[in-house]
């Protein structure tokens, strides 16, 4: 079942001396569950569609059919903690603007802190927080309003290598174990067909949708064994070259 | 325990915070020493001059004519009230601005205008229109600060970093809950040190308000001194409102320490 239908989006900016056309026929369908990454060359809109998705922006023309009981978590490129705020109060920065500080959401939260080894640091202010860390503090806040569906913008692309690669197996695992669907941007190929179940290749600017990969991999489990499947350079491959990159 | 190397360390930073508060010391009371000592032997002119020793006396003079207190209460109050004023009015419109973008592009060039005229050159208009009384010279402190806070404060609040807008908009918050929840709270040095700025503007518009225009307060003092050529009066309120401005900046700097707990 398709939980978000997505027709013909187009996105038009408008400046004083020209327009630019920042999306063009964008169409895309998500299933419960589902986790598709969007990739492309930089500047190609990808991160203009999951604003209009989630509603910050609005789209020049197209439809956007969604279920009007459903709800979204934007993940921001950047954690966008506030350093003023303690972890456990970061956390609780989508119930408190939403009015929902209720015992339940509030146990609820507290369970994410502790699943996923934030426990000790709830009273700790963000300074005091690793990358991966604040990455996993900002993903909580995200689930602690309970989306349906995530959309991620380049999630990792604040962390260092090795701590990009453990927190997207973290991230990865909790979007799974929660049972969410998500919609991830990136411009990192492996870690999209690492964690997607597919692939939306966007060509440059005005950018339209160029390929779409089904990733099936054999032994698909997390994202750094996915890596190891031996189908995995033959999308890396396959992908690389829709973008058709160009020092 | 800490180890030796640690210890010494400790040590040496003690040493250097005493040295520095030790020379600080050393410098005022050897300025007053080496004046009053010129003034005793004649080397400077006293009646220009003035010397430690005639300002003290002038302080108890006017202590025991029971004004001293009346003088630095008179300018104390003018300072708090448009220091409050200027301040808190200044942030209300800057808020006021930063919610609505189309007010802020119509006043901008007459926040400018009103930004670069010197504010004493509205005096006599504040005095005719106000009154020759207190009023005046607390609104022209006021003009003085508000119109810096509401340039400084609103330049501060659009500023805010633009992602941290997009997610709280993106848990549906309403235009208050961003201010409340992020563009104050993200903006307190912001506004702390624009308290800081202020009193030392404000300070200026009181005084030059009661150059202009008073029957009492420090300003007064130093004006009526100067008119009956009594540099002791001159330097005297001079010295109490070095005294009262750095009490006041450091009032301001405890309530940020206390706050920031």
């Amino acid at each position: 079942m398709d939980i978000l239908k997505v027709k013909n989006l187009r996105k038009i900016y408008h400046a004083k001396n020209s327009e630019i056309l920042a999306v063009d026929n964008f169409s895309l369908n998500l299933k419960k569950g589902e986790f598709v990454a969007i990739v492309g060359p930089s500047g190609c809109g990808k991160s203009t569609i999951l604003s209009i998705l989630c509603g910050l922006d609005k789209p020049s023309s197209g439809t956007i059919q969604i279920d009007k009981k459903l709800k979204f978590g934007y993940m921001l490129q950047g954690d966008n903690l506030f350093d003023w705020r303690t972890i456990y109060k970061n956390c609780l920065l989508g119930l408190e603007l939403e009015n929902k500080l209720t015992k339940e959401n509030i146990k609820y939260v507290n369970k994410l802190l502790d699943t996923y080894g934030l426990k000790d640091f709830k009273k700790a202010y963000p300074n005091n927080l690793s990358g991966g860390m604040r990455q996993r503090v900002s993903l909580i806040r995200t689930l602690a309003t309970k989306p349906d569906i995530l959309f991620l913008d380049e999630p990792f692309s604040a962390l260092d290598y090795q701590t990009r690669l453990a927190v997207s197996d973290d991230v990865y695992q909790i979007i799974k174990k929660e049972k969410k669907s998500a919609i991830m941007v990136t411009h990192d190929l492996s870690e999209a067909i690492s964690m997607a179940d597919r692939v939306i290749v966007m060509s440059p600017r005005p950018s339209k949708i160029k390929s779409i990969y089904e990733i099936k991999l054999t032994n698909k489990s997390t994202p750094i064994q996915n890596r190891k499947a031996k189908e995995f350079a033959y999308y890396y491959d396959k992908i690389w070259k829709d973008i058709d990159y160009h020092v | 325990m800490y180890s030796k190397e640690h210890k010494e360390y400790l040590k040496k930073i003690k040493i250097n915070s005493f040295l520095v508060r030790f020379i600080q010391i050393l410098i005022i009371t050897l300025f007053i020493f080496l004046w009053q000592f010129a003034a005793n032997h004649n080397l400077i002119n006293t009646f220009i001059a003035s010397s430690p020793k005639s300002i003290i006396n002038t302080i108890v003079n006017l202590y025991q004519d029971g004004t001293l207190f009346h003088h630095i209460w008179i300018t104390f109050y003018e300072v708090i009230i448009s220091f409050l004023t200027g301040t808190i009015g200044g942030i209300i419109i800057a808020t006021i601005l930063w919610r609505f973008k189309f007010i802020s592009k119509v006043i901008d060039p007459y926040l400018t205008i009103l930004n670069s005229l010197p504010k004493v050159s509205l005096g006599p208009i504040i005095i005719i229109i106000a009154g020759a009384s207190t009023n005046s010279i607390i609104i022209m402190a006021l003009f003085i600060s508000v119109i810096i806070t509401i340039i400084n404060v609103h330049q501060a609040f659009t500023s805010t970093d633009e992602n941290k807008i997009r997610l709280l908009k993106s848990f549906k918050a309403k235009p208050y809950q961003i201010f409340f929840k992020l563009i104050l709270p993200s903006n307190y040095q912001n506004l702390i040190s624009t308290c800081k700025v202020n009193i030392g503007l404000v300070f200026i518009g009181v005084i030059m308000g009661e150059f202009l225009v008073s029957k009492a307060g420090v300003g007064y003092l130093i004006m009526y001194g100067s008119q009956v050529f009594n540099l002791n009066l001159v330097m005297t309120g001079i010295i109490l409102l070095a005294i009262m401005a750095s009490l006041m900046y450091y009032l301001i700097t405890f309530i940020e320490k206390k706050l920031a707990k």
